[in-house]
């Protein structure tokens, strides 16, 4: 690997510490091009996390060209004009350390765990890449192939892989949440440098990433070297704010049936279009998320007891909030039924379970339990400074912000119960949702 | 008590010397040991406890009973029913998490230092005091069934499966510990209740603690827990030589993309050539690095997603194997490609330059590890159960420099056997057919 050139100094925006009281400390701060630093400190180890995301994920993708946002994540392997392909782990292994990435919706996200003292040379190579890939066709159609075979491991070989996405298809009429991350088959199949190219050129700019440094060491040493890599790179201007198609009025259920004769275990999904956490305003967000937690969050959750326990009509029920998205996030309702209950009896069940619910109301000491476990999972969470540097990253690539996630874990504790039955009357609206049943092929018999 | 530290500044440059994990041994007053980093940094702690056995204990014709019994402690203790188990674990916030597997039963903890003493009581119970009621026993064999059910149609299940009855031949090791459809319908709670005190012993125990407690507090948590169980549970299964012949065995399964599972007998823990045998597969298999096969089936050819190797020291058996993933039409050239590339390693070992790069990989990757109080826990009781001392975490790094060319060479050569390399086959490969007995 040749050495970058060096770079020079930059004037910085002025430090703002938002410490959050007895965790650990966060600092923040803004380089003059647009990017944005954000250092979590712990000095427990000597090793860092050093994490590079883009606010651009699969949802950003042009139509027609499902999955290039990934396949483009992958690619960052693949060399600049300092680094052959490959080098890059390479260069991080041989130092001890171990790399990866991935992409989602709204985010793609490169990250690094190396010996603290590593960090320079990180910065150097990531920020490398930022700018100067340099890739050749054979590259292009070898990884196209990997891709494929990613999908077909995760999608293809697995009916519940395939189930969803026909789910988050049905969710979404016009959003492109609808689409997978991964992309859809046949359009992965045609992926080309160009489309690759495009979507690097317009998204993966200075101005558009956020750093993210996690471990031992300060804010003044990640902003010496933020200085040296990261400023000099210059932002990209024909960037403009994020807009996706969004979802119009939804007017009608909908409903389906996947079949595939590798399923043994047939199960009803039922997913709610929700709203996720904004800026500043998270509270339906943390009423919605406690919600998740008293209908199907654990053992003494109400569909659980309900279903499995009183009932034995399910051998699994939960239910999750996903809402921590750019635009409109997904409620979810999940129950695998007992021996002998079919999917019908099942839904139905489930339903009367949520219908007694909205009648009688919350459970105090089930509301006050599962308070008290969030406040104890932000003290868990300081053990792995990893995990603190993804929740950030994941929050700033969503569109919220530091403020917003350090307010978070008071925002829940704040969630009365009438803010929780408020927060179901809301969601669920069948207008606004997709039941989906999962079973075995027809033909097959047992 | 001793103490052991292990100062990455050694390992990593002068410029970091400041961290450490300080290993001490704790006995209690009960006779129970533990191993233990103290910090109090973050008020909680994390605590692992081991039971060596797992579900390898299981009598004959009581194959998941072990499972089952695993999965029924937190289903209700002394005078709480399973709600009121729960209720309670969750009012105080602890995890406690109970697993397995064929060699182990584990229990992995975490609870806040404020709630010490109620955890404490909840794990004691759930070890000590299981109801085991026959509701429970109902709710979670249907769960299990369940998944039983599901893994009949998943192809990396069958896989496996089919990969251990056929290495493992009559030992425990060749089916599944979570049982048959039709064992684990006839378990009775005796079953469980024979299962709970042959697998939950004293004499199979180990157990290590990271984060916010004392070497003193450890050792009354320990005398706590532990001294109603019975002193000693079941004798484990007997080793066995794992015997392969070379082919390919296919099981039709309609799939678009075929997964593989190769390997044939491997080499024990502690065995003097396991550090080179260790960066030898490092440097041809191991994941997240620039392994060979990687590089060979993936970089190159771009024929699967992943593809791993790995050393599989168990306590009655070794095995070296590794995993793929390829479309039913590439399957057959990834395979081929798998056959050359252990043949290659048998014959010429590694390159100078290979090794460089392992070492470098592996000593700078050590101290990464001790990433907090949870991953510290497990890494001690890991330690404690290989039969390791606490000072292995300062030698580690100096054993694998040691490790040279010429010791690479002779363990590839006897380690890797072509002509025991079997491969079993979940898909409809194309071009792939049994070879194996024909």
């Amino acid at each position: 690997m040749r050495h970058l050139p060096l770079a020079f100094a930059l004037a910085l925006t002025p430090l703002t510490a938002v410490t959050a009281r007895a965790e650990a400390p966060v600092t923040s701060f803004e380089l003059e091009n647009g990017m944005q630093v954000v250092v979590i400190e712990d000095h427990r180890a000597p090793v860092v996390e050093h994490m590079v995301w883009y606010r651009a994920g699969s949802a950003d993708e042009q139509p027609g060209v499902s999955g290039v946002a990934h396949f483009l994540e992958h690619l960052l392997f693949k060399g600049t004009q300092k680094l052959d392909p490959g080098e890059f782990s390479k260069v991080v292994a041989a130092n001890g350390g171990s790399d990866n990435a991935f992409t989602s919706f709204d985010q793609t996200a490169y990250h690094q765990r190396v010996a603290a003292d590593r960090l320079d040379l990180m910065m150097e190579m990531e920020s490398d890449r930022m700018v100067n890939l340099q890739l050749g066709e054979a590259d292009i159609l070898t990884e196209r192939d990997v891709i494929i075979e990613e999908r077909n491991m995760r999608v293809e070989n697995d009916p519940r892989g395939l189930f969803r996405e026909q789910l988050q298809a049905a969710l979404y009429l016009n959003h492109p949440y609808g689409t997978p991350i991964i992309g859809w088959r046949h359009e992965m199949e045609a992926l080309d440098l160009d489309a690759a190219l495009d979507f690097y050129r317009q998204y993966y700019a200075p101005n558009n990433a956020i750093l993210i440094v996690a471990g031992d060491v300060t804010p003044d040493e990640v902003r010496r070297l933020a200085d040296k890599y990261y400023a000099p790179i210059p932002p990209n201007p024909d960037l403009k704010p994020r807009a996706r198609p969004s979802e119009p009025r939804q007017m009608a259920e909908r409903r389906l049936i996947f079949r595939d004769a590798r399923v043994s275990t047939p199960y009803v999904n039922r997913m709610y279009l929700a709203p996720e956490r904004d800026p500043g305003a998270q509270e339906q967000g943390a009423a919605l998320t406690i919600l998740a937690e008293i209908l199907g969050g654990g053992q003494t959750s109400v569909l659980n007891q309900a279903l499995q326990f009183d009932q034995k009509k399910a051998v699994y029920t939960s239910a999750y909030y996903n809402g921590s998205s750019l635009d409109d996030g997904s409620f979810g309702l999940f129950v695998v039924p007992a021996p002998g209950v079919t999917l019908e009896d099942a839904e139905a069940a489930m339903d009367e379970v949520v219908a007694k619910f909205m009648v009688e109301g919350v459970d105090p000491a089930q509301l006050e339990r599962i308070k008290f476990q969030m406040k104890a999972s932000q003290i868990y969470a300081q053990d792995n400074v990893s995990g603190l540097a993804r929740r950030y990253g994941d929050a700033l690539t969503s569109g919220l912000t530091i403020e917003d996630v350090q307010a978070w874990p008071e925002i829940l504790q704040a969630v009365t119960a009438e803010d929780v039955m408020a927060a179901a009357e809301m969601i669920f609206d069948r207008d606004k949702s997709v039941t989906g049943y999962l079973m075995p092929a027809e033909e097959v018999t047992q | 008590m001793k103490r052991f530290v292990l100062a990455f500044g050694l390992i990593l440059g002068a410029t970091v010397a400041h961290a450490e994990i300080d290993i001490q041994e704790v006995e209690s007053s009960g006779g129970f040991d533990a191993w233990l980093v103290e910090d109090h940094t973050i008020p909680f702690v994390a605590l692992e406890l081991r039971f060596r056995g797992g579900g390898s204990l299981d009598l004959e014709g009581k194959r998941g009973a072990t499972n089952l019994m695993v999965g029924l402690l937190e289903e209700g203790a002394a005078d709480m029913d399973s709600r009121g188990f729960a209720e309670a674990k969750e009012a105080i916030a602890a995890e406690i998490s109970y697993g397995m597997t064929d060699d182990v039963v584990r229990i992995s903890t975490q609870f806040l230092t404020e709630t010490q003493d109620d955890a404490v009581s909840l794990l004691r119970a759930s070890l000590v005091e299981p109801t085991f009621d026959e509701e429970s026993i109902e709710r979670v064999r249907q769960q299990v069934l369940s998944s039983l059910q599901s893994d009949a149609t998943d192809p990396d299940k069958i896989l496996s499966r089919t990969f251990d009855a056929m290495v493992f031949g009559e030992h425990p090791y060749a089916t599944d510990y979570n049982g048959t459809i039709e064992s684990v319908a006839t378990l009775t709670r005796d079953d469980i209740v024979t299962a709970w005190h042959n697998a939950i012993a004293q004499d199979r125990v180990y157990v290590s603690a990271a984060g916010d407690i004392t070497a003193e507090e450890l050792g009354a948590l320990m005398d706590r827990v532990l001294t109603d169980l019975p002193e000693q549970g079941a004798p484990e299964p007997e080793d066995i030589d794992v015997v392969t012949e070379a082919g390919v065995t296919v099981v039709p399964f309609e799939t678009p993309q075929a997964v593989a599972m190769f390997g044939h007998g491997g080499m024990e823990r502690d065995d003097p050539d396991f550090f080179a045998a260790y960066v030898m597969n490092t440097i041809f298999g191991e994941g997240g690095f620039e392994s060979r096969l990687m590089n060979e089936v993936r970089e190159k050819r771009g024929l699967t997603y992943g593809i791993y190797s790995y050393l599989v020291p168990k306590d009655h058996a070794e095995l070296v194997v590794g995993r793929v993933a390829s479309s039913n039409d590439r399957i057959g050239e990834a395979i081929d490609v798998i056959r050359d590339e252990w043949a290659k390693l048998a014959e010429t070992g590694v390159t100078e330059a290979e090794l460089e790069q392992a070492k470098t990989y592996l000593t700078g990757a050590y101290p990464l590890r001790f990433e907090g109080n949870g991953p510290i826990a497990k890494i001690l009781v890991g330690m404690q159960m290989d039969g390791l001392s606490p000072d292995y975490v300062t030698d580690r790094n100096a054993n694998i420099e040691a490790v040279t060319l010429d010791d690479i060479k002779r363990v590839a050569a006897e380690l890797m056997k072509p002509d025991e390399l079997a491969f079993v086959v979940v898909g409809q490969p194309e071009g792939l057919s049994d070879t194996v007995g024909q």
